[in-house]
């Protein structure tokens, strides 16, 4: 089952990962900010993740763990 | 199983740049080759000066923080020391093309057996969005505000070009960070100039055409376009030279 | 015991280096201190050591960094405007606490200048040459010998210290050749826990670092170094007296102004003036506890050097102005003669200035 983790109070909500998934599941939280005072990004839908890892390479502050 | 996770060689140390600002991605791809070639204990590292001077905090390895533009001369100085470690400098384009530019072809004309990573963002980032030697023409900046005027400051250094003149160069190569196909390049590319000096080659120097979302006045995503439409077109993508797979085909 | 060869101040500079475990030299051409890189360029590959001309004077002293912040002893040579180049990387060695040794064979100057002898770069030298609040130890030769013996001193006090060190020689020192007995082979250097020898996956990462953006770290990394700067001056202070026991007018005078002095002193004890010198052979730390032991005996003072007059103020301030002092100086590559000196004693011995 492919699974993203994301280390929220890295992630700055620069947005390339969204842009990166070819799945289109990432979305910024419009809810949740964390230390930094950014939207974190998060998977909408863990399900629909097939572990190509685009998001994490576009990541330019590590917050995303990819698992198969 | 884990596809994809944070390399041993980057410390815990949150990254200080901008959302969106390529260094990130760049830092990782030299920390994704120092685990892969398993030489972070003898990996030392320069540090210059820009957005990256703090890169000695983020990398787990022994770093030295080199002044402005002279990281390939400190490089030389730590590679001399000892041949049997694994030197690397971390350079941006004012460092290394404008202040820096001597110790850059000489440390190429020498053929040190050093890896220099050059952050090519054709702006100063550090100090607030001046025009880099990068600088594209007609390009706005702090310092060329009604953009870059080719008749008065000339035109932008190529870089790559310019060593793959030099007969003591041994490998440079172009590359990009603008989407994942270019990472992915850009990542074998690092890890071909780390593995050049281990295998005791010489002089490698990876130009990463990158992105500065905040001086550029984009948005990470669309400064990431920019790459594509107007850096890559002037800085166009490759190997510029590989003296080392010539000589190997002889 | 080693046998006496006659050799090139210069050459004999660079040998001692060699002898006391140099193996990293880089340099760059400029007279009147070529000689250093050129002697080097031969030894230095036949011992398997590092010899390279660098690109510039500023690559220079940054290649020493490398070396330096490797563990290495390393060393670069130049004269004064290839020193003025150097200046930021000896800040970054002082910030960085980097031990090396930095050679100034100087000459006339300000700009291009000449080529002849002077010391015109001792305010340079002594008050650090670069940014910042710090000090370089300088140590001033005043023989081909001592050009030899401070090599072994200076990369020894340097590493002890963790403080570059500048042996500052004139022209005349550099190239006149006299009679020197090398110093046996050094032993090895103190270790160097902090330097950047690999982690080897057995301990965290050195950094060799100057820069603190926040204000109190950096305030407290310069009040820990010039904690340092106390304990060498109190320690450290080198010079040597000649004819000084009954002296009642003092010469001083460095380098090759006080192997000048000495024949003037020579001569005026002559003519009944006793007069003796006192010799600095470290120009940092100043040898203020001999200057302000010659105070009390003493009743005039005169400063004898290759410039505008620059140590007379550290003669002056190390003594509280409690005594005139004078000042006989050349410059521009000029040498004052033994008679210019005992015409500045005289005077000084008649109370004028």
């Amino acid at each position: 089952m492919a699974k993203v983790t994301f280390e929220k109070d890295l992630c700055k909500g620069c947005g390339l990962c969204i842009a990166a998934c070819p799945k289109g599941i990432l979305e910024l939280s419009r809810e949740e900010i964390n230390q930094k005072g950014h939207h974190p990004a998060q998977i909408t839908d863990q399900e629909k993740c097939i572990a190509c890892a685009f998001c994490a390479t576009m990541c330019p502050d590590c917050v995303i763990t990819v698992e198969k | 199983m884990i596809v994809f996770e944070k390399p041993r060689a980057l410390t815990d140390a949150p990254l200080h740049y901008c959302p969106g600002c390529t260094h990130g991605i760049i830092h990782r791809l030299v920390a994704e080759a120092i685990d892969s070639l398993d030489i972070a204990g003898r990996t030392i590292g320069v540090a210059s000066v820009g957005c990256s001077v703090f890169a000695y905090n983020y990398f787990n390895c022994d770093m030295v923080q080199a002044a402005h533009g002279r990281a390939p001369a400190v490089a030389t100085g730590v590679k001399r020391a000892d041949p049997g470690k694994i030197v690397f400098t971390y350079q941006g384009d004012g460092d290394l093309a404008s202040i820096g530019t001597a110790e850059t072809v000489h440390a190429a004309a020498r053929g040190e057996n050093i890896t220099i990573i050059f952050v090519n963002n054709a702006i100063y980032g550090m100090t607030g969005g001046q025009m880099a030697p990068t600088s594209l023409p007609g390009q706005v900046t702090q310092t060329s505000p009604y953009g870059r005027d080719v008749n008065t400051v000339g035109y932008p250094v190529r870089i790559c070009e310019l060593l793959a003149t030099l007969d003591g160069t041994g490998y440079v190569e172009r590359v990009a960070v603008n989407s994942v196909k270019n990472v992915r390049s850009a990542k074998r590319a690092i890890e071909k100039a780390f593995r050049n000096q281990v295998e005791g080659k010489g002089f490698s120097l990876i130009e990463v055409v990158s992105t500065c979302p905040t001086n550029w006045g984009k948005t990470p995503q669309d400064a990431l376009k920019w790459v594509e439409t107007d850096m890559i077109p002037y800085y166009p993508l490759g190997v510029y030279k590989d003296k080392f797979a010539e000589e190997a085909a002889k | 015991m080693a046998e006496k060869i006659l050799m090139k101040g210069n050459e004999a500079l660079a040998e001692a280096a060699i002898m006391a475990g140099c193996r990293h030299y880089f340099g760059y051409p400029i007279t009147p201190q070529t000689e250093v890189a050129a002697y080097m360029s031969r030894r230095m590959p036949k011992i398997g050591g590092t010899f390279l001309q660098a690109e510039s004077e500023i690559a220079a002293i940054n290649m020493v960094i490398g070396a330096a912040a490797a563990g290495k002893r390393a060393m670069t040579s130049s004269s004064s405007p290839g020193i003025s180049l150097k200046s930021e990387g000896i800040s970054y060695m002082a910030g960085c606490d980097l031990p090396g040794l930095i050679v100034n064979v100087q000459r006339g100057g300000p700009g291009l200048g000449g080529i002849q002898p002077s010391q015109s770069d001792y305010f340079q030298a002594t008050r650090g040459g670069g940014h910042g609040d710090y000090h370089l130890l300088v140590l001033a030769p005043s023989s081909v010998q001592e050009m030899a013996n401070l090599v072994f001193k200076g990369f020894d006090l340097s590493e002890k210290y963790r403080i570059p060190c500048m042996l500052l020689a004139d022209g005349t020192m550099g190239q006149m050749m006299e009679p020197v007995e090398l110093p046996e082979r050094a032993a090895e250097g103190a270790a160097k826990p902090w330097a950047l020898t690999g982690t080897e996956g057995r301990r965290k990462p050195n950094i060799i670092n100057s820069l603190a953006l926040e204000p109190q770290e950096l305030e407290k990394w310069n009040e820990e170094r010039f904690q340092r700067y106390d304990t060498v001056r109190e320690n450290e202070q080198m010079s040597e007296s000649y004819r000084m026991e009954d002296a009642e007018i003092c010469v001083v005078a460095f380098g090759i102004a006080a192997r000048v002095a000495q024949n003037a002193i020579d001569a005026v004890r002559g003519r009944g003036i006793k007069a003796g010198m006192i010799r600095p052979i470290t120009l940092w730390p100043f040898p203020e506890k001999a200057l302000k032991a010659a105070a009390k005996q003493c009743r005039a003072f005169v400063s004898v050097e290759l410039n505008m007059g620059q140590m007379i103020e550290d003669v002056k301030l190390s003594i509280d102005c409690s005594r005139p002092v004078s000042l006989c100086c050349r410059t521009g590559g000029m040498i004052p003669s033994p008679d210019e000196v005992v015409a500045a004693i005289e005077r000084a011995a008649e109370g004028g200035k």
